[in-house]
């Protein structure tokens, strides 16, 4: 094992609550009904293909990417589209989707279903990235960019490194953990066709110390693979972070507005690689992910392989059920994650984990005044000034939050963690973001 | 029914509460120290300040602000008991009456409460009390331990006292050298002055406590007493004769309680580290300047009453180390 | 003694005379010159400095009404909303031009989406700010078009002429709006407009803003619009549009003739300050409720739905 790195700057370490990391993946049957909404990725939502009263089959085109920030939407199972209609997803929002009746499990023919482990490959950058385009894959730590895009170095600028994300920074979530010890040998492959998709020769992969095995199997993979070393990384949220693991593995810093490839650096998360690998050699497209599903109270935590669109309801009673005083029902970590607002949301591309909290764990404390004590800035991975922007923001002095650089916050929830006074930081900051980003929009405008 | 809000969903330990009752303990050690010198005066002192300074807040909040009363919070409390820390143990019950309604009521709620006064309460205070009742302020009680006793109280002048108004006389530091405590009796509290200031041990050991807690960060307390040290042991190095050494004028006056307890205090204080040093610094210079050349033998409290003044331009110029911001060559 | 105090007199007289003489000189010589119809102006208007007239403050309202009334005869364009008609009619008068009355407005509320109407089915926790709930999720009702109920409207007013009613959840416009638009500019779902206060105060308004179709819509809110066009098609002055499943009334065209309101079948319709209606003959299927100054509700609706709302 190298030596232990970190990031200079704040951070917070939350209790780890890793209750699901001994628990083996278990891939859970086809529901009968699915609900995939057609915007799962930042950007634009895809075009509906389908419509009302088609058959499609597993793996199938449904929907398509409608501009360059956008991603295809395949069906994850065959059977009837019941209808295109307006769903709650987990924005909160009513989105569009297709709500597909489940017929059989009959997959798109190309797809190569078996789990043989295929280490060679003979293709182009641009091959590789068309592939991975066609398959619609998103970042699936959390953030759902498109990959593709990602893979397109601008022109001007150049890779050199490919960072991987194995770090699992957020309580609670252990998906990648799980994927990285028992899927290493495909997410090693999967590397190496991000390398050739970048034309890079170095890759590293970024691991948090609380993972040793997955720390241990990697490295010990990683010797088969020429360029890839594994970097273990000391337990700090948010080292998960993608600008935050870029300073930790390679010590530079990517400028305030920029992307990582200013410095060099595309980062990936496991998961995504992983499907990388089965878009590129199996011909498979997103269509399932691995889900944690996870709490104090839940009876069952556990590691579930679904289908996109698969109703949260079902993973929770996979779970042995939803526990009786539960209060709050998340996707994603208790950190970042979004409350849901019912047991009906469907799982998508970007659903890392389902976490349930008691009732007791769920309400705020109230709110009382700041008293000026500063862990929110000296906790801020950004080195910003939470209490400053967060008072600009209620204050609707959106103009001097823009000149202190709120822009540059990554949400990741630490100052709010932090605050001794329960302010809601983050909301504000939040706030204070959304209408500097439409001032900047309607400054860019004219 | 679920529950709906923006992330994070959980939260650290921290509160306001555990910082407020954190500073409570560590002040300990000072208040025995004091009940020991000073008696029941000391009791006496303590109890008035601080259920005088509950009750203003309280009656200000119920009846003038008629919003949501905070009492339990803790800051009051710590409010009261500095408060009792930088008047004589002899002083009247009416006198820190007033103290603690111009600490609460002029010092803390007519900023707009907890979290938005410029200065420092209790210094405000006690600088109010200083320039109105400046007998009363200033003959201070010579610690009697009350195993020895409860004998009437002698009073005589502070060790500062001593010396500036003897160099004044144009006597000489080694003329003055038996009237001073000695090192130990500085350190342990044997001095007059007022009652929070004598022990630096206690006082240290408080420190300590809250750079544990994380309550305090070591910026301040470590630049301004570097700084008084600095520059006093500059003057002294020039000549002896005529300024008092640095250690003695680390451990006398109200410098140990200044620089750990009120220039420490959040609410007052830059927010970056940078900006604590500079304050530090600055409140250490004052000190010194108001020491030697200024009419009053103590400084620390118009020091750092001085640099919270100045505290909103520190945090303007003094910005945390931003991400990402290597082309930018200012702080801001 | 005495020669003190003369000569000090003398010095200070004389200095005080001598600054007064450079005053006076500077003062003329650097005095910059203003119209002097523009503090005239500025007199007359309300001093409320709230940017409802488009421009930052009275001070700011009186320039342009001048260099405006100087360049071009007229105050096309130039309305002071808290002075109304009446302060136009002086500033007209103070820089000789004929001003024309304009119809006043008022701040309208249009939703309905009370507790009682769309129930709570989640709990809200957060920062308690419109905007950012609006950016977080649909709404405690399910509805996610409807008011939030945060208040940021409130926050926006500084005329105190509208207030959260805690027993709906949902904001109440007073008669003292100055319809300056702060409220409307404050709400992040576009919930309230300007529209005619109307004669003796009698507004008719759709009071909903939901564009989804009618079932999801009546699922979260009992009372929201379904876009069934009902109205659309019993208005004789062509005042009533359905876009995207929801009806507008054009309150230009309106003549307040109620025939929508009797018609809409979620009663999401709503006449302000009339006078109740007679009951209708018993040949009625549904048994109406007669409340002092709204429509009719449906008994089976629920009890808690007298639109308290007075606006």
């Amino acid at each position: 094992m190298g030596i232990l790195k970190t990031f200079a700057l704040g951070g917070v370490h939350p209790a780890e609550q890793k209750l699901s990391a001994n628990i083996p993946i278990e891939e859970l049957p086809v529901p009968k009904q699915v609900t995939v909404p057609f915007g799962q990725n930042l950007g634009a939502p895809s075009k509906p293909l389908v419509k009302r009263g088609d058959t499609v089959k597993t793996g199938q085109l449904i929907g398509e990417a409608s501009s360059f920030i956008s991603a295809n939407v395949h069906s994850p199972v065959s059977g009837t589209v019941l209808k295109i209609d307006n769903v709650v997803d987990s924005s909160g929002f009513r989105r569009p989707a297709a709500i597909i009746n489940v017929e059989g499990d009959e997959w798109m023919e190309e797809i190569d279903r078996s789990e043989e482990l295929i280490t060679g490959f003979d293709l182009t950058a641009q091959e590789i990235i068309d592939k991975v385009k066609k398959a619609g894959i998103v970042g699936m730590g959390g953030a759902t960019f498109p990959t593709h895009v990602k893979l397109m170095v601008p022109p001007g600028k150049k890779a050199e490194y490919l960072l991987i994300n194995g770090v699992e920074c957020e309580p609670y979530l252990t998906s990648d953990h799980r994927l990285m010890l028992e899927k290493g040998d495909e997410i090693l492959v999967g590397t190496k066709i991000l390398m050739k998709a970048l034309g890079v020769s170095k890759a590293i992969i970024g691991i948090e110390n609380n993972k040793p095995d997955a720390i241990n199997h990697l490295t010990e993979l990683s010797k088969k693979h020429d360029g890839i070393s594994v970097q273990p990384l000391k337990v700090k949220y948010p080292q998960g972070g993608e600008k935050q693991l870029i300073k930790a593995v390679t010590g530079r810093e990517v400028p305030s507005g920029k992307l990582p490839i200013e410095v060099g650096c595309v980062v990936q998360n496991v998961g995504t690689v992983f499907a990388v690998y089965e878009a590129v050699l199996k011909n498979k497209p997103l269509i399932e992910r691995i889900v944690t599903v996870t709490g104090k109270a839940v009876k069952k935590p556990s590691n579930f392989k679904v289908r996109v669109g698969t109703p949260v309801k079902e993973l929770i009673d996979a779970a042995e059920g939803l526990p009786e005083n539960t209060g709050k029902i998340i996707s994603g970590g208790p950190m970042m994650g979004k409350a849901l607002l019912n047991t009906d949301i469907p799982v998508v591309k970007g659903s890392s984990g389902i976490l349930l909290m008691k009732k007791e764990e769920s309400s705020r404390k109230p709110e009382s005044p700041c008293i000026r004590c500063s862990k929110c800035t000296y906790v801020c991975p950004m080195g910003l000034e939470p209490y400053l922007l967060s008072r600009y923001a209620r204050t609707k002095r959106f103009e001097e939050a823009e000149k202190e650089k709120i822009m540059d916050c990554i949400e990741c929830g630490s100052c709010q963690y932090t605050c001794p006074a329960n302010i809601p930081l983050l909301d504000y900051l939040r706030l204070g973001k959304a209408k500097v980003g439409a001032l900047i929009r309607a400054r860019n405008a004219k | 029914m679920l529950t709906v809000s923006g992330s994070p969903h959980i939260h650290g330990d921290n509160s306001t509460k555990k910082i407020m009752y954190g500073v409570v303990y560590a002040l300990i050690p000072a208040m025995l120290v004091t009940v020991y010198f000073f008696g029941f005066n000391a009791i006496r002192v303590l109890t008035l300040s601080v259920v005088f300074s509950l009750l203003f807040e309280w009656i200000i909040q119920k009846y003038l602000i008629k919003g949501d009363i905070t009492i339990t919070d803790g800051s009051a409390l710590v409010t009261g008991i500095l408060l009792a820390f930088n008047v004589p143990s002899n002083l009247p019950a009416w006198i820190i009456i007033i103290g603690a309604l111009v600490a609460i009521g002029v010092g803390k709620m007519s900023f707009g409460g907890l979290g938005k006064n410029i200065f420092n309460p209790a210094l405000v205070a006690r600088v109010f009390l200083l320039i109105s009742f400046p007998v009363e302020m200033t003959s201070w009680p010579k610690p009697a331990p009350i195993i020895n006793g409860l004998t009437d109280v002698i009073t005589g002048p502070t060790p500062l006292g001593i010396v500036k108004e003897g160099l004044d006389a144009g006597k000489t530091m080694s003329d003055l050298m038996p009237q001073l405590p000695d090192y130990v009796q500085s350190l342990l509290g044997q001095m007059g002055g007022s009652m929070g200031e004598v022990s630096a041990i206690a006082l240290i050991l408080g420190g300590i406590f809250m750079l544990w807690k994380k309550i305090i960060s070591w910026e301040i307390p470590v630049s301004v007493l570097l700084t008084v040290f600095v520059f006093s042991g500059i003057l002294w190095l020039i000549d002896p004769q005529h300024y008092a050494d640095p250690l003695f004028h680390l451990l006398t006056g109200g410098l140990m309680l200044g620089a750990i307890f009120m220039a420490t205090d959040m609410v007052t204080s830059p927010m970056t580290k940078g900006g604590q040093l500079i304050f530090g610094f600055g409140i250490g210079l004052l000190t010194i300047l108001i020491r030697i050349w200024g009419a009053y033998p103590e400084g620390v409290s118009f020091a750092i009453l001085l640099m919270n003044s100045a505290v909103p331009l520190i945090n303007r110029g003094f910005k945390p180390k931003r991400f990402g911001a290597k082309a930018n060559v200012q702080n801001r | 003694m005495n020669n003190i105090i003369i000569i000090s007199t003398i010095a200070l007289g004389a200095l005080g005379l001598i600054s007064a003489v450079i005053l006076y000189f500077v003062a003329n010589k650097f005095k910059v010159y203003e119209d002097p119809k523009i503090d005239e102006v500025e007199e007359a208007l309300p001093s409320a400095n709230c940017g409802g007239c488009g421009f930052p403050g009275c001070r700011a309202f009186a320039e342009a009404t001048a260099k405006k009334a100087k360049e071009e005869h007229n105050l096309e364009g130039l309305f002071c909303p808290v002075g109304g008609n009446e302060v136009m009619q002086k500033v007209g008068n103070i820089l000789g031009l004929e001003i024309e009355a304009k119809d006043p407005m008022i701040a309208v509320v249009r939703c309905n989406g009370s507790h009682a109407n769309s129930p709570q089915k989640v709990k809200y926790e957060g920062a308690t700010s419109c905007a950012f709930a609006h950016a977080l999720y649909s709404g405690e009702g399910g509805c996610m078009y409807g008011c939030l109920g945060l208040g940021d409207c409130v926050d926006a007013c500084e005329f105190d002429a509208i207030h959260m009613n805690p027993e709906t959840g949902l904001p109440v416009v007073d008669d003292n709006c100055t319809a300056c638009g702060a409220c409307v500019e404050a709400c992040p779902r576009d919930i309230i407009e300007l529209r005619k206060r109307g004669p003796k105060e009698r507004r008719i308004f759709v009071s909903c803003v939901n564009k989804e179709k009618g079932a999801p819509a009546k699922k979260n809110c009992a009372v929201a619009c379904i876009g069934c066009g009902k109205c659309e098609k019993v208005c004789k002055f062509d005042a009533i549009t359905i876009t995207s499943f929801l009806a507008y009334i054009d309150f230009e065209k309106c003549t307040l003739c109620r025939k929508c309101v009797e018609v809409c079948p979620t009663t999401a319709i709503w006449e302000v300050n009339f006078k109740p209606r007679k009951p209708k003959p018993a040949a009625e299927q549904t048994k109406k409720v007669v409340s002092t100054e709204t429509k009719p509700v449906e008994l089976k609706v629920n009890t808690g739905t007298t639109k308290e709302n007075k606006v």
